[in-house]
């Protein structure tokens, strides 16, 4: 065990005298490889932290949406309907929504305007998101002017902040009374932007969504197993982005292989031709391309792997800012609930090391078999 | 101390560290989780569908209420006008 042991410590020390012997090359190589593992892995704990906190956030979302479409979109649905969908058997409560978007033409941001279903804030004052106090610049207790649909001023007070951690929830909210909001828009009191449905069986969504259908024919209800889906399909590695990063690295990962794969240097043919005139053996010298596979792979592995935690969880994925901000003025910043998938790292692992340790081998086996003569010659 | 001693102990440090990275991912949760549980109840309470990832357009901001051919608004296979476009996928029902 421990002649084994000395013996795997003297071809490592060997290994690492070759590789520094093309210091350059070899810490290019390693630097390389590690930046494509970070990027990889980033992209695979931002997505996975990201489905997971959507599913989380969001179960406890309506059952069901019902908007009313005319002409192929959503139009505002009269709150007469929630009394038809009200009586159809299984449904607990129905509430109308009202909710919006207001371009704010000073500072180029769209905001989410909302009425809460109770009634919490009285007329006159508003509730804002984190990422809209920074972007108007306001405080609790300052005043808002917004501009109505009549294009007049309309003067809101902000009672309250919500903190930057409610920000993947609540950054570009705006949470106002539904008289100022029905002011904002000329909004007629008599509908609804669209209603939430509480079902009392989850298992009769379906069935009650066919129902709503039936009755309204211009409904289109929308199941909370669908709201999940969607987030669960986002950032799926056949949208366009994902496919250029990922298209990107896998091809990297084919130029190392290939680099490795179509041969050795005749530097290195001849390294290994000494080696095996000197007495070392064939396993020996496969050993020895091992370790050195390794000590790049690896270390680029674990490496990339630590960095892409830290600038996910710790630095909130800085780096894709700009990718997922595109043409928005408000960008939410949001710190994710650290969660890393094993089966993610486990396939990583399995495409980053393995592929380029075995194309390291490989060569240096066809080396390592022929005559030492020969190989020392070529 | 010899090279692979050096070697061994870096890879060693830098294995410790990736598990722990693995393990504190773990053990941070219940604590995160508390910040997760209040996200969670604001968006009970205001009867929230989407999470604000994109602000630019409304089908990105909220696609799950979007229209339907959102987020190739015009027609299916139009070409996305906003970024984040590129990362939500066409409904479910919808894909080929």
């Amino acid at each position: 065990m421990i002649i084994s042991l000395n013996r795997h410590r003297n071809i490592i020390d060997f290994a690492l005298s070759s590789l520094m012997r093309r210091k350059m090359k070899n810490f290019s190589l390693l630097a390389v490889y590690t930046l494509i593992v970070f990027v990889i892995a980033s992209l695979l704990f931002f997505v996975h932290a990201l489905k997971r906190e959507a599913a989380l956030v969001l179960a406890d979302s309506p059952d069901m949406v019902v908007q009313r479409l005319m002409a192929g979109r959503q139009d505002l649905i009269p709150a007469a309907y929630a009394e038809k969908i009200r009586s159809i058997p299984g449904v607990s409560t129905v509430t109308p929504r009202l909710w919006g978007y207001y371009y704010d033409p000073i500072f180029g941001a769209n905001y989410t305007l909302m009425v809460p279903a109770k009634p919490t804030i009285e007329p006159g004052s508003i509730l804002v998101g984190a990422e809209v106090s920074r972007n108007q610049r306001v405080g609790v207790g300052d005043m808002v002017a917004f501009r109505t649909s009549a294009h007049t001023p309309l003067l809101l007070t902000v009672k309250g902040i919500y903190p930057a951690a409610s920000n993947l929830v609540a950054a570009d909210l705006i949470i106002m009374s539904a008289a100022d909001f029905q002011a904002m828009f000329n909004f007629p009191e008599t509908l609804a932007t669209d209603l939430a449905v509480t079902v009392a069986n989850p298992r009769e969504q379906a069935t009650i969504a066919a129902k709503v259908v039936e009755a309204l024919p211009d409904a289109r209800p929308i199941l909370k197993s669908e709201i999940l889906r969607t987030y669960d399909s986002i950032f799926d590695w056949r949208g366009g982005m994902m496919v250029v990063i990922l298209s990107a690295a896998v091809l990297s990962f084919v130029i190392f292989a290939w680099d490795k794969a179509t041969g050795l240097s005749a530097e290195e043919r001849r390294e290994i031709g000494i080696l095996k005139s000197i007495g070392w053996e064939t396993a020996d010298v496969l050993f020895l391309k091992f370790w050195e596979g390794i000590a790049i792979s690896l270390s680029a592995f674990l490496l990339g792997g630590i960095l892409a935690y830290g600038h996910v969880f710790f630095f909130s994925a800085t780096l894709f800012e700009h990718a997922l901000k595109g043409w928005a003025v408000l960008y939410p910043r949001f710190r994710l609930v650290p969660a890393v998938d094993g089966f993610h790292l486990t396939v990583l692992f399995f495409l980053t090391v393995l592929p380029y340790t075995a194309a390291t081998i490989v060569p240096a086996w066809l080396a390592a078999t022929t005559d030492p003569d020969a190989a020392m010659r070529s | 101390m010899r090279k692979s001693d050096q070697f061994l102990f870096f890879t060693a440090f830098i294995g410790i560290l990736f598990v722990l990275m693995l393990l504190s991912s773990r053990l941070g949760q219940e604590a995160a989780n508390a910040g997760l549980r209040e996200r969670a109840r604001l968006a009970r309470e205001l009867m929230l569908t989407d999470l604000c990832l994109f602000t630019e357009a409304r089908y990105t901001r909220h696609p799950s209420m979007a229209d339907l051919h959102s987020a190739f608004q015009d027609h299916p296979f139009s070409l996305e006008h906003f970024p984040s476009g590129s990362f939500i996928s066409p409904p479910a029902r919808y894909e080929r």
